[in-house]
């Protein structure tokens, strides 16, 4: 039998960013023993790296604001293919999670009153976002992880112990989800210090493992984005929903080349910061799309009084949603307007004083000096597209954040449903705090409503074990050694090349066929070394990963004959009402560890009425087909 | 403009290790860790070094460049000359794991003996009011991204393993400070910092300063004040007295 370390936990929570946080939080308060995984330091997950802020209709900036309104904007946003309950139960319930920081610690920005500060955003009509300078998420994870210290602080004056209840396991990789007869058992993984296995023995799993860009070449992501989550999910028989909607940020570095798609926040837009190519136009007037007529300013001189006048002015069309934005660029760079590197130039240095600048952007102003030389208060910086964020992801009940899978339960960036075809800025954050919390109860309940708690069968230990250590078996028979490090790259120009910003059948078609090659040859990935802290045997393990969410990324990309969001096809230019409530569902068939991808499109349940009367008739004439409005109010009046 | 730079890396675990010579490809722009990756995909594809961000944000990929505390994702290849030997080994006040890779496991053993943020009474959810300059001493410190540069500089633990047991270090003192100048805390930290956290150690001596890549001001904004307040405490009988009693009262 295989050497195995042996935990057992009411719930384990895999991934300790913000959605894994707040759910260990969660569980542990309702009295649960909680374990939380990953693959870092604590404190390191990709959370930190959050800028701009954390969407939460507080009102605090502009009293006007409310649940409804935030509602609308995050539906708007996603082209009206979100799963409406979710957007319903964020709008409503981020006010409380951003309040609830506070009471374990977190220092947000003031206003002059004292209370929460609120910036604005792409997308949202109130300045909305909760931020502390453009360091939002650290303050977000540091907040969780002493809220969690104190929880530990707790168990200690209880038990004498730090972790009888609640322990942090860092630098630790899930690799495999086991189940007895249909219902979660376990997860099994490594410590990557050792490469020594660890077996968590627990009937309810909370994924929470991020994104997925690592699949990507340009992205802002870091190496932990591997898909995982989705993968563990999709292996374990749960739906992938939304896969082809792939948020490309507009702001990314450009230059060096060692710091392309590193991000640049959207907070430098909300606060002044305009686009420009290289004609020194604002280029952006001239991408207003048809959905958005009447919400944008069309002039310069509008779009510059809005910031100070938000009631008599329209907005600057430079903080329309990120894919309307990023494909604004791509054409102008296309069209040979764009900057000596291929991007455009975004312009805060003429927009506002030196001293403002560096108090509102600071770690912007940091990372432009030491990286790229330049000094964003005395230049424009040169960004463009890089991918960012995965809207698609697993599928879960709204309310308890269960996936069809009993015992799996998902939250973060690695759920699908929420934002639709595209995600609006500071919409992650708050999205992490809602469903986190909602992930630690559902799971909760799910665990105390079992009457006898499912066994890891040891077959299927040894199973996971003898698939984590084959790359140092070298090639199967009949393959020939590969490299890790080449395959990934790869691949990623392949989803970069072929499956990026804008797409094409027969493009997409290419990719398809190369992911399939690489398929064939991951079999053959050799790795050097032991076991011991071995960057090339991990990346062996969490290729597999990408593999099979690119393959889910591509195939659904095909079958979407359409442009909305963050999927935009050159062949389908165009939005079409057919297919906006039709969700494509990703599954995989067989045991092996890059199964079968199969794509199913599937209908939404129609929007409560309620919820649909929030909007205007001639709104949502745009989007939907006559047949589904038959019915609104104002048709049958 | 590439160039083939040199590079001594320090490589081995626990029991053993040595500095080894590369030679590798270095392009405009890059970074100390960009190097690094290229020697990952290229020559050494088991080098082990933590990173996650490479933008200064996450604070993990902490060594020692040339023997001085730098963050490799920060530090531009364009500050050595093309032909000097740069040597990159890991932090030196904590027990190596692998190659680049450290165990800091105290900081987290340290970060869990302060008590954490004490909510005032009475307050609800959304009733928090603060004053953006009486939370900006605080924010200063929150920028801290725990990559433990200073704790890996400061004299006291650096070559003084003795002294981990009774020295939080610089990182951990200011998150006492921090709690401390927190206008909302309702905690009292200042005896503790000196008796359970090792304030007294200290000697500002400002290293931890020097190499903070976040520029906080950690010395002169979080220890000094924090020792100001232990002496007035200890010197002031009354003020002592008073805290003794209200914190009674308020138990
Ligand atoms: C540069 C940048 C800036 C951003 N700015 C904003 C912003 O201003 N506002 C906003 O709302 N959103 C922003 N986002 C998006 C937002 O930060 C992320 O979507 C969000 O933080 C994801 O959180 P999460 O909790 O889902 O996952 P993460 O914080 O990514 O955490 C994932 C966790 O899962 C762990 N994990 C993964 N796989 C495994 C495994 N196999 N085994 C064990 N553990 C595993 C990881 O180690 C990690 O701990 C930004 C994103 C980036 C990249
Ligand atoms: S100032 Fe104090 S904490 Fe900082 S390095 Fe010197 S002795 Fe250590
Ligand atoms: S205070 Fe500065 S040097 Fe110390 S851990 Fe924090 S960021 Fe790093
Ligand atoms: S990799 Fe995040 S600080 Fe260097």
């Amino acid at each position: 039998m295989t050497e195995v370390e042996r935990h057992n936990y009411d719930v384990v929570v895999i991934g300790a960013g913000g959605a894994g946080l707040r759910a260990v939080i969660e569980a542990r308060q309702r009295g649960l023993s909680v374990a939380v995984v990953c693959k870092s330091l604590f404190g390191k997950a990709h959370t930190v790296m959050a800028e701009g802020g954390c969407a939460a209709s507080m009102g605090n900036a502009n009293s006007h604001d409310n649940w409804q309104v935030h509602f609308r904007d995050t539906m708007r946003g996603g082209k009206f293919l979100n799963n409406w309950r979710m957007a319903e139960l964020h709008a409503k319930e981020a006010p409380d999670r951003v309040w609830e920081l506070e009471t374990y610690g977190a220092l947000f920005d003031r206003t002059p009153d004292g209370r929460i500060s609120q910036r604005n955003f792409g997308g949202h009509t109130y300045p909305r976002l909760a931020h502390v300078g453009d360091r939002t998420g650290l303050e977000l994870i540091r907040t969780m992880q002493q809220k969690i210290v104190s929880l530990q602080q707790e168990d200690y004056r209880r038990y004498g112990d730090y972790e009888a209840k609640l322990r942090v396991f860092a630098e630790c990789t899930v690799t495999e989800l086991i189940k007895e007869d249909g219902h979660i058992a376990g997860a099994f993984g490594y410590w990557r210090e050792s490469g020594r296995f660890v077996l968590f023995e627990t009937p309810a799993v909370v994924l929470a493992t991020g994104g997925i860009g690592k699949s990507f070449k340009v992205t802002s992501n870091s190496w932990e984005y591997t898909g995982d989550g989705h993968a563990l999910a999709l292996r374990a028989g749960a739906g992938l929903i939304n896969m082809e909607f792939v948020q490309f940020h507009p702001t990314g570095m450009v230059w060096p080349p060692s710091v392309k798609g590193i991000l640049v926040t959207e907070g430098v837009r909300g606060d002044g910061g305009v686009l420009k190519n290289a004609e020194g136009e604002r280029f952006m007037f001239r991408y207003i799309p048809d959905v958005f007529k009447g919400q944008y300013a069309d002039s310069e001189e509008e779009a510059d009084r809005w910031y100070s006048d938000q009631e008599g002015n329209r907005r600057t069309p430079d903080l329309l949603p990120r894919d309307e934005v990023a494909r604004a660029i791509n054409t102008e760079v296309k069209e040979g307007r764009g900057s000596e590197h291929g991007g455009m130039f975004l312009d805060i240095a003429s927009r506002l004083p030196t001293e403002e600048i560096r108090k509102r952007l600071p770690s912007m102003y940091h990372q432009f000096r030491e990286l790229a030389d330049v000094d964003i208060t005395a230049e424009p910086m040169e960004v463009g597209p890089t991918c960012h964020y995965v809207m698609g992801g697993i599928e879960v009940d709204p309310d308890t954040a269960a996936a069809t899978v009993p015992g799996i339960f998902a939250a973060g960036e690695c759920s699908g449903g929420m934002h639709g075809s595209n995600r609006l800025g500071g919409n992650s954050l708050s999205d992490l705090l809602v469903f986190g919390r909602r992930a630690g109860l559902g799971a909760a309940e799910y665990v105390e409503s079992l009457g006898a708690r499912p066994s890891v069968p040891d077959a299927e230990v040894t199973a996971a074990a003898k698939r984590a250590l084959a790359p140092f078996d070298g090639p199967e028979d009949g393959t020939s050694a590969e490299n890790p490090y080449t395959l990934h790259t790869e691949l990623q120009q392949t989803m970069n090349e072929l499956v990026g910003i804008i797409r094409k059948a027969d493009e997409i078609e290419k990719a398809i066929d190369k992911l399939a090659e690489i398929r064939s040859r991951i079999r053959g990935v050799t790795v050097e070394g032991n076991r011991q802290y071995n960057p090339g045997w991990h990346l062996a393990v969490d290729l597999r990963n990408m593999l099979l969410v690119s393959e889910c990324v591509a195939r659904a990309a095909l079958r979407r004959t359409e442009s909305r969001g963050g999927h935009t096809r050159d062949d389908y230019p165009q939005l079409d009402a057919q297919w906006r409530n039709r969700l494509l569902v990703c599954q995989t068939t067989g045991d092996e560890p890059v199964p079968e991808v199969d794509v199913e499109a599937r209908e939404q349940q129609p929007m409560r009425a309620d919820l649909l009367e929030l909007f205007e008739l001639s709104e949502l004439e745009k989007y939907y087909t006559e047949d589904e409005l038959a019915g609104h109010p104002e048709r049958t009046a | 403009m590439a160039y083939q730079a040199k590079l001594r890396v320090w490589r081995g675990d626990a029991t053993a290790g040595e500095l080894q010579d590369f030679e590798v490809e270095a392009n405009e722009g890059e970074v100390v860790l960009d190097l690094i990756h290229r020697l990952q995909a290229t020559q050494a594809p088991d080098l082990a070094v933590r990173w996650n961000c490479k933008a200064g944000k996450c604070g993990s990929c902490s060594a020692e460049v040339n023997g001085k505390p730098k963050l490799l994702c920060m530090t531009r290849m364009s500050t050595f000359a093309e032909d000097e030997v740069i040597s990159v080994t890991p932090m030196r006040t904590f027990p190596v794991i692998r190659d680049l890779v450290t165990d800091v496991s105290y900081n987290y053993t340290k970060a869990r003996e302060i008590p954490a943020f004490t909510p005032p009474e009475g307050l609800e959810p959304g009733e928090y009011r603060m004053q953006q300059v009486d939370v900006e001493r605080s924010q200063e410190f929150r920028k801290c991204i725990e990559c433990f540069l200073c704790q890996d500089t400061c004299h006291v633990i650096r070559d003084h393993e003795e002294n981990k047991e009774s020295f939080a270090g610089p990182r951990f003192l200011m998150r006492v400070a921090e709690l401390e100048m927190h206008p909302l805390d309702a905690g009292d930290r200042v005896e503790a910092a000196q008796s359970a956290h090792g304030l007294g150690y200290c000697n500002i001596t400002k290293c931890c300063t020097e190499v903070c890549p976040e520029g906080i001001q950690i010395t002169d904004n979080a220890l000094i004040p924090m020792k100001e307040r232990v002496a007035d405490r200890r010197y002031d009988p009354i003020v002592w007295l008073g805290n003794k009693i209200f914190k009674r009262n308020g138990a």
